[in-house]
């Protein structure tokens, strides 16, 4: 396979996830919005910040207002990562690695591409939003339905699913990091009773509050919650599950190709930070410094694959 | 008013036999039905992306080539008649480029002036003396035709760099065969899917004499932009091979290879979708960033096949057109079987001299236009604009050759009333290897979806049809 196809899967499969998780925090922070008695606007730094938008954000607009937060995220041009940006870079991936990819994941790429962009070609108002998020999920549930019966199992499938779960990883990572830290600035004690609201929030925008209500009920704490994105498998968006995912395709890849690379090591060594792992050990080092530490090496786990495998000259 | 030549209806109102069994369908069918069928196919080339884009805007803007449901239907007979003409001149054209790129020979007795290659910019200086394998510069040929009456068709064109189009080919053949099954048990139609196959075999069987093994082969695109990328990438994936740009190759240890995730890999059959002079910054145009850093040295010395050769451009240019049906009967002995359009050299002072006085009358085209651009059809042409193109003309005339307005055959399209008769054209495709010479049967119908208009361009707001070709 083609370096560049490789990078073309990687990305195409990255930035399917982005739109699938800005999304998501969208529909978080409308509904944060609705359910709050005042109606001052500060949700949306937060989200904002969480999508690691939040700086151009202020560069453009300044003051976070709802409208022009959403507008952000979902559609303005000056967001490279916006909803419509992603899918747009998506499908251009697609393109470009159209050759190695079915004709059911081509088609439902592309046709996500179509109907999304046709729907975010002009501002979308309050009470259309939830039918466009729901459109966004809708297709990004198609395309991996497409991906999971159509592809074959093989490097191509392994780069398309590395980059889903780089791209997840560090999108959890960064919710835990922002959530953490905005709501608790001063020094967390572990068993303090804390707003569950916010803990619930993050909840919702991982789409996992009814995982967590199989796992352990209706009892929310922080150090569960915190367990459950951080160290549960079962979990298919927790860091761990994350990790476990991209050893899992690295390791085929090893095999496929014969040769072991440096980023096999860099990943294990990464999952191998969560093994036998107690919630508390984390808390007691510090969740901000745990997880900026996770970003980080995470960070260079994706810049090793791409030279690993060659996706740029 | 001319008269021009209907494929499908007689003017005495009956079928010509080729249309009869669609004639009766059609008659049977509801035209709600069809029309819901024509949008369910435009919905489905979206779909598959088979789009081409737009080029001058600012945003490269990806369209769809309008199709037409009714199949433009050629008989047995006549196809066979068309072929052997089609493999004639074809090989004719490989033969012309040999010796133009040796001995010229067919300069020396006279029946090309030297002047027309010497001074012809699609002449390549470097490929003299290099000899491509099997001695075959054009594999991949498709040849334009235009009908003017039941046995008379005219080669219009000849493309013989990178012609284009033949996805479309084989996605309406596709697309009718989903939407109109019973058609094709009613009628038996010869098959083209087995072009792809036919197109790897074909570039296989040019590898360079070195190569060991299953022969490596790659599909060469400009890249995601480029207006023919759909189908660069369509081919490459029908074939089952790497779809690669400039930068996913270099050249190394002699031979031109490909990043692959696994690191670098030799390729040796380069079918390439770029034109020559960005083909190799070393050797050709220097700003190229669309080519391969010595490519044409590791060409020259053996270490790879590039399909179509470097300086193929000299057999399609449309001043050297006018010398082929000479050029097919010195090379092969025979009369060519295909006729050529009569054409005016507007280099030639006389011809100057007949063009500008019957400017109302023809067709002028630029030598080195290609897709409709640049050229003057005088009957439709305002006052205006044939005051602006006798300006260029003088200014520049060894830039334009003319040729009379020709009564293009007709073929049914469906529209919103019905069935009505619109100009066509036909590009059959041509694939030249050491193995021989394989001609798909039928090829690209491109119609003029505008009454009366002569124009067949897809960029010119033309259409396409699937091209049946008749079992016997």
């Amino acid at each position: 396979m083609l370096g560049k196809t490789a990078g073309g899967l990687f990305w195409m499969a990255r930035y399917l996830e982005r739109a699938e998780n800005t999304t998501r925090l969208l529909e978080t922070g409308q509904r944060m919005a609705l359910t709050r008695a005042n109606d001052s606007d500060e949700e949306w730094g937060s989200v904002l910040q969480t999508a690691g938008a939040l700086q151009g954000y202020t560069a453009r607009h300044g003051e976070v207002t709802k409208d022009h937060a959403i507008d952000w995220l979902l559609r303005d041009p000056a967001n490279g990562s916006s909803v419509r940006a992603s899918i747009k870079q998506a499908r251009d991936n697609a393109r470009l690695v159209r050759t190695a990819l079915t004709y059911e994941v081509w088609s439902a790429v592309n046709s996500a591409w179509m109907r999304i962009d046709a729907a975010l070609a002009h501002k979308v108002g309050e009470r259309d939003l939830p039918a466009v998020l729901e459109l966004v999920r809708e297709h990004s549930t198609l395309v991996r339905g497409a991906t999971i019966n159509s592809m074959l199992r093989n490097d191509i499938y392994d780069f398309l699913r590395l980059g889903n779960f780089i791209e997840r990883a560090d999108n959890m990572g960064r919710i835990l990091d922002v959530k953490y830290y905005v709501l608790l600035p001063t020094a967390f004690s572990v068993g303090s009773s804390l707003d569950n609201v916010q803990w619930e929030v993050i909840l919702r925008s991982v789409g996992a509050g009814g995982g967590y209500r199989m796992t352990h009920g209706q009892r929310t704490t922080p150090r569960q919650i915190a367990e459950f994105l951080i160290l549960d498998e079962r979990m298919p968006r927790s860091l761990s599950f994350c990790c476990r995912s991209i050893v899992e395709n690295l390791g085929y890849l090893t095999k496929d190709y014969g040769q072991e690379p440096p980023s096999a090591g860099l990943a294990t060594a990464l999952y191998e930070r969560f093994q036998g792992q107690s919630i508390d050990a984390i808390f007691e080092r510090g969740l901000h410094e745990y997880i900026e530490e996770f970003l980080s090496d995470l960070g260079q786990l994706g810049r090793q694959i791409e030279v690993d495998y060659r996706f740029y000259e | 008013m001319t008269e021009f030549f209907d494929e499908m209806t007689a003017p005495d109102g009956t079928l010509r036999a080729p249309y009869r069994e669609i004639g009766r369908w059609f008659g049977e069918e509801d035209v709600a039905r069809l029309r819901a069928k024509q949008r369910e196919a435009e919905e489905v080339f979206r779909l598959s992306g088979i789009t081409f884009n737009v080029y001058g805007k600012a945003e490269a803007e990806e369209r769809l080539i309008p199709f037409d449901i009714i199949p433009r239907i050629i008989s047995h007979r006549e196809w066979q008649k068309l072929s052997r003409g089609i493999e004639q001149r074809v090989q004719a054209i490989n033969a012309f480029l040999y010796d133009i790129y040796h001995r010229q020979e067919i300069i020396r007795a006279g029946r090309v002036p030297a002047e027309m290659i010497a001074r012809n910019e699609a002449f390549l200086p470097q490929m003299l003396g290099v000899a491509p394998p099997g001695d075959i510069y054009t594999h991949i040929v498709g040849i334009d035709l235009v009908r003017t009456g039941p046995d008379e068709f005219y080669v219009l064109e000849d493309n013989a760099r990178t012609p284009s189009g033949v996805s479309y080919m084989l996605e309406n053949r596709e697309t009718m065969l989903k939407m109109f099954p019973e058609l094709f048990s009613a009628t038996k139609v010869q098959a083209v899917s087995d072009y792809p196959r036919n197109l790897h075999r074909s570039l296989a069987a040019s590898a360079p004499a070195m190569t060991e093994g299953d022969p490596t082969v790659a599909v060469l695109t400009p890249g995601i932009y480029n207006s023919a990328y759909y189908e660069h990438s369509f081919l490459a994936d029908q074939m089952g091979v790497e779809l690669v740009e400039g930068h996913d190759l270099r050249v190394t240890g002699g031979r031109v290879c490909m990043r692959t995730t696994q690191g670098y890999k030799p390729i040796d059959v380069l079918y390439r979708r770029v034109d020559d002079e960005f083909l190799d910054p070393l050797n050709f145009n220097p700003d190229s960033a669309l080519g391969v850093p010595g490519i044409f040295d590791v060409y020259r010395a053996g270490g790879i096949t590039i399909a179509n050769a470097p300086g193929t451009g000299i057999a399609d240019d449309k001043a050297i057109y006018s010398y082929l049906p000479d050029i097919v009967e010195f090379y092969s002995g025979e009369k060519a079987i295909l006729q050529n359009v009569p054409t005016w050299r507007c280099a030639d002072p006389d011809s100057l001299a007949y063009v500008l006085d019957n400017l109302t009358e023809l067709v002028v085209k630029e030598v080195h236009g290609s897709g409709g651009y640049g050229m003057l059809i005088g009957p439709a042409a305002s006052k205006r604009e044939i005051a602006a193109f006798r300006a260029k003309l003088k200014a520049r005339p060894g830039n334009y050759i003319a040729q009379p307005t020709l009564a293009l055959s007709t073929v049914p399209i469906f529209t919103r009333s019905g069935l009505a008769p619109r100009h066509v054209d036909l590009r059959p495709f041509v694939l030249v290897s050491p193995e021989g010479v394989k001609i798909t049967p039928g090829g690209l119908s491109r119609v003029a979806l505008k009454k009366g208009s002569l124009v067949v361009n897809s960029s010119q707001g033309g259409g396409t049809k699937d091209t049946w070709v008749l079992e016997d």
